[in-house]
């Protein structure tokens, strides 16, 4: 046992160096949504839903929102097309009235509604970053997204005062409001 | 002490307090399930919110949000461009106006008590924004600092006498000033750089301006603090007519 666990203190090559670890795009694809609220904030967004209607629905926001996101971020590359309507103001606002109102809506739609923000948002990051960080930025945002979610969704779910719920209600309100500014502004 | 519990509907928490970290992914896994849809839980069909802590959270948020809030260290500033969430933070409180309006939303909901104090920062914010998407589209809305100036008188005068409107109708005059200011503040906003960023901090700072109106409303549980709101409501409607004189001449 003291020979086995001396062969796993022996060093190896310190590769210290994102370059010459390959690891770069990685933490270019977290820092790219952490750096992008246009990303950030409806991911947050959703996650603070699902976490409003259960523990259920934050397990499986936590999981398929980052695949739905990575399999929309290879189809984003593949196919290279940009909308022109802004789709992240729709997401800001959706998903802000969602929340100030606390509506309830069953599991199953709430799971539908990350997969499809997974897959649009993951689409355009996909033909945004296909000439950068390609795949390897994906997953890096899927770490990310993983980790996010999983911790906003918690912290929701474990509030047990009311008037904490309602301070979620009004985060919601002000996505909401957000997005619908970013209407105006796409229009001006 | 009772007083102070029937104002602040203090309501003991009916769930188990197991004391684990608010931050544990654990909670996604255990068997916490939110209220029933349709269902409200303990206190009725609105519920009851609101305890000292939450006054005091406020409180002490805003609080920190202007004590820390650094005057002089803004290194790249340009002058008369939308450069961000400084700007957008600025902007909600660049007007005497909009702020004493702000303010006074605050100290209605405060006044009017649960679910009016949370009901009407949660529905301000979306109707103003309704406002500003007009403003920056061009909508040709007339009379807006007029209608600014008017809703000071009346929310105002609201704080003054303790107006008990019904929930909606207060909730529906409420969003209908909301849109001049939003109105206000879309139309007046320079082209520039980021307006998401921009959006956010204006969108930020008038809701921290509702939380203060809500804080300050918190002196409501005492005879001298309801004395005290009346008068501040007096001095905001006086103030909204010099707005009104201004607007007019």
């Amino acid at each position: 046992m003291l020979v086995g666990f001396s062969l796993l203190c022996r060093p190896s090559l310190a590769a210290a160096h994102l370059v010459t670890s390959g690891m770069g795009p990685v933490y270019d694809g977290i820092g790219h949504l952490l750096l992008t609220p246009e990303d950030l904030v409806p991911v947050l967004a959703l996650a603070l839903y699902a976490g409003l209607r259960g523990a259920v629905t934050g397990r499986r926001a936590m999981f398929l929102l980052p695949l739905a996101w990575f399999v929309g971020g290879i189809a984003g590359s593949a196919l290279n097309i940009v909308p022109a309507f802004p789709i992240s103001a729709i997401s800001f606002l959706v998903l802000g009235v969602l929340i100030a109102a606390d509506l309830c809506m069953p599991a199953t739609a709430v799971t539908a509604l990350a997969i499809v923000l997974g897959l649009v948002h993951g689409f355009l990051n996909g033909a945004v970053m296909k000439d950068g960080t390609g795949t390897l930025g994906l997953v890096g945002i899927m770490t990310i997204l993983f980790v996010l979610v999983t911790l906003a969704s918690a912290f929701v779910v474990s509030l047990k005062r009311p008037w904490a719920r309602v301070v979620v209600r009004v985060a919601g309100s002000w996505i909401a409001a957000t997005g619908m500014l970013m209407f105006g502004w796409a229009m001006r | 002490m009772t007083d102070i519990k029937t104002y602040l509907e203090i309501q003991p928490s009916s769930i188990s307090e197991n004391h684990y970290s608010p931050f544990a992914p654990s909670y996604l896994f255990s068997s916490a399930n939110p209220p029933e849809c349709g269902k409200r839980g303990r206190g009725g069909a609105w519920g009851r919110y609101f305890n000292i802590e939450f006054h005091l959270f406020i409180f002490i948020s805003v609080i920190s949000i202007f004590a820390f809030y650094p005057s002089s260290a803004f290194a790249h500033i340009k002058g008369g461009e939308v450069i961000g969430i400084i700007s957008g933070l600025q902007h909600p409180i660049s007007g005497l106006d909009h702020v004493l309006a702000m303010i006074a939303v605050g100290l209605w909901g405060a006044q009017l008590g649960a679910p009016a104090v949370w009901l009407l920062p949660v529905t301000f914010p979306m109707v103003m924004a309704f406002g500003g998407l007009l403003g920056l589209m061009g909508v040709n809305l007339p009379g807006i600092e007029i209608g600014i100036a008017v809703s000071a008188i009346f929310l105002g005068f609201a704080v003054f006498r303790e107006a008990r409107l019904k929930l909606g109708l207060a909730a529906v005059l409420v969003g209908f000033f909301a849109i001049f200011h939003g109105y206000a503040h879309g139309a007046e906003l320079p082209p520039g750089g980021n307006g998401l960023l921009y959006s956010i901090g204006f969108v930020v700072m008038t809701g921290c301006l509702h939380a203060t109106g809500i804080a300050l409303g918190l002196v409501h549980q005492w005879s001298a603090g309801r004395a005290a709101l009346r008068a501040a409501g007096a001095c905001v409607s006086l103030a909204g007519v010099f707005f009104l004189w201004r607007a007019l001449v």
